[in-house]
């Protein structure tokens, strides 16, 4: 395992590991895995939105669990496996929550959509979408200020019944 | 750019001494807190943060009719234990009734109990009165917009909120608190852990510079106890709540036998209600009882204008719960 850091420095070196590929980068200490992915790694699909942990477009999954990324320090993802939307297509197809999304027009402007697609990739995994309320209370830290979430919950829906 | 330091522990000593031998470093766990107050909203100053996140205090261990939850365990691990589900059940509903999944897998347990007060007046640095950051510079709050305020607990220093729904089952049920520092071990009631905010609202609880929460520990509801969370709140998920309890009550040939009540959304610190529970036990399980339990669990609360509602809707929601849970 790389060190992440000395105890006076603030700089770091980190070694992140994103999508399958791994990014060995010297970062200020404080940055957070949002901006590393998006200014470092320039994986500019994970968007921020409030950057405080309120509205989940920043959702990504740190080994196989969602978080906000903005609430998390690279550093504290040395050598964890982290998958961004940029991940989650196979063989060069959309994910099936991708195309679903874009079936059920699940999204007006589209900002929020990267946050409400990882988190539901992982509410599929966790089991949680059995009923419509389901996916609403488990979706409920993704806000869409466009209030797309009938189509949302439809396309996820699909999904999970698929 | 930020000039915080960031150093990960590489075992429990090393982090208890990182954090000891500087006053300003602090334990990084889940960083739902921590490093929203130090890096988004700026109101507290950390020299570097210790990042215990990786050390070996994650899990639930049963040990009798107690269980046994090491500090960095999350809240969906902890929600998602057998022994919580059968047996702690008004803790598993907390659990679940807190935050975002999202958030769930990154918080931790212990750092559920630390959790800061949500008091926007507290989180803007561009705010100069706040006694819980300055002591003796004021209380914005108390002529602002109050709303997810505390009235009881509260006075004129302070009516800062105490935010935790986990808290509210956990002190309901005598949770107890180990810490651990380089003078050893110490084991304190959840009851005993928080202070209200009397003249010293920046002092919060009874930790010490460089003490770790390294466990929690819960009895289990006694057999035939039934318990449930109620949290009221202004939109339907993910929101803190404007009151909330937990109630735990058995219940033999309709005359209440054991009851434990604990309140969120009106305390400075997690509520115990053991006036509420004075009335219960030895009474019957009937509203006039439940009604008489929440005059005695809200008694002389300290209002402004904004969370005087809360007098009744925290009345209501007593009655409430305990309708449930004994029906």
């Amino acid at each position: 395992m790389s060190s992440a850091t000395t105890a006076r420095s603030t700089q770091v070196t980190v070694e992140l590991r994103v999508n399958g590929r791994t990014y060995p980068v010297r970062l200020d200490s404080t940055t957070t895995l949002l901006d590393a992915l998006r200014d470092d790694l320039h994986l500019t699909g994970t968007k921020k939105g409030c950057d405080q942990g309120a509205c989940g477009a920043c959702t990504v999954l740190r080994d196989g669990k969602r978080i906000v990324s903005c609430l998390t320090l690279a550093a504290q993802c040395d050598g964890s496996e982290i998958t961004t939307i940029e991940g989650i297509s196979e063989d060069g197809h959309p994910h099936p929550l991708q195309e679903a999304f874009v079936r059920h027009d699940a999204l007006q402007c589209g900002y929020c959509t990267t946050g409400q697609v990882m988190s539901a990739v992982a509410l599929l995994r966790e089991g949680r979408a059995g009923s419509d309320d389901e996916i609403r209370e488990f979706m409920s830290g993704n806000l869409c200020r466009c209030a797309a979430y009938p189509n949302i919950v439809a396309a996820i829906r699909e999904v999970a019944e698929s | 750019m930020s000039d915080i330091g960031y150093v990960r522990a590489a075992d429990q000593g090393s982090a208890l001494a990182l954090v000891a031998e500087d006053p300003d470093a602090v334990f990084l766990a889940g960083g739902t807190t921590e490093l929203d107050l130090a890096l988004k909203d700026q109101v507290v100053h950390p020299s570097r943060f210790v990042d215990i996140g990786r050390l070996p205090l994650r899990g639930v261990t049963r040990d009798g009719d107690r269980l046994r939850v090491a500090a960095l365990t999350t809240m969906e691990e902890l929600a998602a234990d057998p022994t919580v589900r059968d047996r702690l059940p008004f803790v598993r509903e907390a659990l679940l009734l807190g935050a975002s999944t999202q958030l769930r897998n990154m918080a931790t347990i212990g750092g559920n109990l630390l959790q800061r007060t949500r008091c926007r007046y507290f989180r803007d640095p561009e705010v100069g009165a706040c006694n819980k950051r300055e002591p003796g510079s004021g209380c914005a709050a108390i002529k602002g917009v109050a709303r997810m305020h505390a009235i009881l607990g509260a006075g004129p220093t302070c009516i800062a909120l105490h935010a935790s729904d986990l808290c509210v089952p956990l002190v309901a049920m005598d949770a107890e608190v180990e810490l651990l520092d380089a003078d050893g071990t110490r084991t304190v009631p959840l009851t005993q852990f928080y202070r209200t905010p009397g003249d010293r609202p920046d002092v919060e609880n009874v930790l010490r510079h460089g003490e770790l929460v390294t466990h929690v520990q819960v009895p289990l509801l006694p057999a035939g106890a039934r318990s449930g969370y109620l949290k009221v709140r202004d939109r339907t998920s993910y929101e803190f709540a404007t009151t909330s309890a937990g109630a735990a009550i058995t219940v033999e040939d309709g005359t209440i036998t054991w009851a434990r009540l604990g309140l969120g959304g009106v305390g400075t610190v997690p509520w115990r209600a053991w006036e509420a529970e004075s009335v219960l036990v030895g009474a019957p399980a009937n509203e006039r009882t439940f009604r008489a339990a929440a005059e005695a669990a809200i008694r002389d609360p300290f209002t402004v204008p904004g969370t005087a509602f809360k007098v009744e809707l925290a009345k209501r929601t007593i009655v409430r719960i305990l309708r449930t849970v004994t029906s």
